[in-house]
């Protein structure tokens, strides 16, 4: 008999007024009761709505049955048949606007918690199976991946598992791309990214860290070295400043650098070397994940007031819902429809306020979303010592300028076929955020898995 | 892991080193970076390249010890391994063309200027080298340097050794000799902020087209993160993509004096803290 109920069985998650303070993961995850309990409101739909919203397709309903039996282990297996990180996605991606918007459920009430089930079933699997992954039959085939982000991860696992020999060029010192130097541990751990590359360095993938590819190493002499084809998932890393006043005074991040300070060198740890300033008031801008993120980060380091400033209303916030709703249950102040105009700073050169301009929605944009404009007269300064500008970022350009006839479109993102990530140039892949622009975990996976299938088959074309 | 293969030290303060890093050697060129972390917890600093032997795979840096990174690296010993080395990074040095140069070194800002006199020298130019330091004891690289340049000029502060007094006072008086013919094509000037900023109000005076080589903040040196932002003709650019050399006469250097000290007070803690731990190990 299914679960009736209209709402998603609540996952345990840390005191919001406890977890402000820490750097632990703030929810919890299901108990095996309650995965069973959550999986039972599927009602296992024949024409599974749910699926169509996945970028890379996981066979929801067949999953979740799977937990309702019990089958823990056969769930995770499912789940892994099309989805090589499902540990990192059942946390990050934003579901409601993908499967679950899909959900039956939803015409009446809440849908199925297919996130919360998705990361009970990797967990439960990290934590109860150690399967020795079996090396597949190598093909005798060289692949390159350039960025080992989740594009680039994912685009490897499925390559190695078709028997190519992949070899992972990584700039940082670490692997993992924006999981590890962006999303924070409290949303994701590292040390669950850790176990997935380690899953496919088992596989046999071959991992060069402190590689910038397309510096370093260039794509003509990958072809060279006898790679076949090459991905390029190297992200979306160039972080865009608002071209106001007083932007390099003293306190004023990206939201690239805030993050990769705390996330990749972790500076919040007393073990570690890598300095970030003690702020005591500090200004988010932006209203996406980013955005939410570096506001909980800055309350963790310890700062008394953390606002996030953004120029829309609430509404046209891009950041999931669940992330706002966390920020503000952490004490993040929300300072909507208000847009900096100049960064203010003491005679030393450190910031000391930021002065922003109240905003009204105007006409829809180009985005759909309704334009703010400011409304005149409305300057106000808010005491800050530290801003964080999370307003995005672009694809970086040195793979273009290194690599002759990689075309690139007017933002920089590279030119790449929707569906197989053929570029320009023969051989070479992309996708992830460095063809889209910065988006979402599962959209870079999408892109890597469809790479790898169109790369398989452009290998085997050849032959 | 990255092998220490040589180690010198030049002076109590400045250590010369050579790591292995092939792929990091085969594309070094003269002006660029590396990044180095000494271990698991360290930070990343970025180093300029001082020298590099792409047959045996080796690239040199020359460092001064400032911090905890640092000192932790200075007694790192030949053998032993450094966690990451990550390059070459930045834009290389512009020497082609130029025919007569001044280039100027301070302190260990010399170890950097060297190679770039040597690159240009090697490449036919006539340089004249002028290399400051505070006192004799500290002088280093005099045999190295004399080979890469045409005329070497050594200054100290306090006159104990070669002329006396700031890299600036041999500066003008080059300029000034060669007021006349004005045959310099460029000066090029790398050391601490505040000398590069009074070596570029000097030449500015004869207008000399002048070069200087930045060392900011940064964390990954392939223009993610931002952290070293300069201002340059009044626009914003990232050292480490667009740089790390810019034309001396655009760069506003109190804002990257001003930059650089941001985190001083916890460097300085940092420092001391590790120095104190030493002591008590030994």
């Amino acid at each position: 008999m299914a679960n009736m109920s209209k709402t998603k069985l609540p996952i345990p998650e840390q005191d919001p007024l406890v977890r402000n303070s820490n750097f632990d993961e703030v929810a919890l995850g299901y108990t095996e009761e309650m995965a069973v309990e959550e999986a039972e409101r599927c009602l296992n739909c024949k024409n599974k709505p749910c699926e169509a919203g996945c970028p890379v397709n996981v066979k929801i309903p067949e999953f979740i049955t799977l937990i309702k039996e019990n089958d823990f282990e056969g769930a995770y297996k499912k789940i892994k048949e099309t989805n090589s990180l499902p540990a990192v996605c059942g946390r990050v991606c934003p579901q409601e606007t993908q499967c679950e918007a899909l959900c039956v459920r939803t015409k009446n009430g809440e849908s199925v918690g297919i996130g919360r089930l998705e990361r009970f079933a990797a967990d439960w699997y990290m934590k109860n199976v150690d399967e020795k992954a079996e090396k597949p039959t190598p093909n005798g085939h060289k692949v390159a991946v350039i960025g080992s982000g989740p594009a680039g991860l994912t685009c490897a696992g499925d390559l190695v598992q078709l028997g190519y020999d992949v070899t992972i060029f990584e700039a940082f010192h670490k692997s993992g791309g924006v999981l590890v130097y962006g999303i924070p541990e409290f949303r994701l751990p590292k040390a669950i990214v850790q176990a997935e590359i380690d899953k496919l360095l088992e596989l046999g993938v071959k991992l060069e860290t402190n590689v910038l590819g397309g510096k370093v190493i260039t794509v003509d002499e990958l072809f060279e070295q006898g790679y076949e084809a090459i991905f390029l998932g190297t992200g979306a890393g160039l972080p865009m400043f608002m071209n106001i006043p007083g932007e390099n005074y003293n306190g004023v991040y990206s939201a690239n650098e805030f993050l990769t300070r705390i996330n990749l060198m972790k500076a919040y740890r007393g073990d570690y070397d890598t300095p970030i300033g003690v702020f005591k008031n500090v200004a988010v801008v932006g209203g996406g994940n980013v955005a939410m993120d570096s506001a909980r980060c800055a309350k963790r380091l310890g700062a008394e007031n953390v606002y996030i400033v953004y120029r829309r209303s609430e509404v046209e916030m891009p950041a999931r819902l669940e992330e706002v709703h966390h920020a503000k249950e952490e004490g993040i102040i929300f300072k909507i429809l208000c847009n900096p105009v100049e960064i203010l700073a003491d005679d030393r050169g450190y910031v000391d306020g930021i002065r922003c301009i109240e905003m009204e929605l105007g006409e829809p944009d180009d985005s759909g979303r309704r334009r703010p404009v400011p409304k005149e007269g409305s300057e106000f300064e808010l005491e800050v010592d530290c801003v964080v500008m999370a307003i995005g970022t672009s694809p970086n350009p040195i793979m273009k300028d290194n690599t002759p006839g990689l075309e690139v479109n007017r933002r920089g993102c590279i030119v790449a076929d929707e569906s197989t990530g053929q570029t320009s140039l023969e051989g070479v892949y992309a996708g992830g955020d460095a063809v889209t622009g910065a988006a979402t975990v599962i959209l870079a996976m999408g892109a890597g898995k469809d790479a790898a299938k169109a790369m398989d088959e452009y290998i085997r074309s050849k032959k | 892991m990255y092998k220490i293969t040589f180690k010198k030290r030049l002076n109590e303060q400045v250590v010369q080193m050579e790591i292995l890093a092939p792929l990091v050697a085969k594309k070094a060129q003269p002006g660029q970076f590396i990044i180095l972390r000494v271990n698991e917890e360290g930070e990343r600093i970025p180093l300029t390249i001082a020298g590099y032997d792409r047959e045996k795979g080796t690239v040199q840096v020359i460092f001064q010890i400032v911090g905890k990174t640092t000192l932790s690296l200075s007694q790192k010993e030949e053998g032993e391994f450094i966690s990451d080395f990550a390059g070459p990074l930045g834009k290389p040095s512009e020497i082609e063309g130029v025919q007569k140069a001044i280039v100027v070194g301070g302190g260990l800002g010399t170890a950097i200027a060297y190679p770039y006199a040597k690159a240009l020298h090697d490449n036919g130019a006539e340089v004249d080298m002028i290399a400051g330091f505070k006192t004799k004891d500290l002088v280093i690289l005099e045999d190295e340097m004399k080979r890469a340049c045409t005329r070497l000029h050594i200054m100290t502060d306090d006159g104990s050794y070669g002329g006396s007094g700031m890299v600036t006072v041999r500066l003008k008086e080059l300029l000034e000799e060669d007021k006349e013919k004005n045959s310099y094509d460029l000066v090029v000037a790398i050391g601490p902020l505040i000398m590069m900023k009074f070596c570029a109000l000097t030449t500015k005076e004869y207008g000399v087209k002048t070069v200087v080589s930045l060392n900011p903040i940064m964390i990954d040196g392939t223009g993610m993160c931002g952290g070293c932002r300069v201002t340059v003709g009044g626009e914003t650019k990232f050292a480490c993509v667009d740089g790390p050399e810019f034309d001396a006469h655009q760069v506003d250097f109190d804002e990257a004096i001003r930059r650089s000290a941001f985190y001083k007070e916890q460097e300085t803690k940092a420092y001391e803290a590790h120095k104190c731990r030493l002591e008590e190990m030994r």
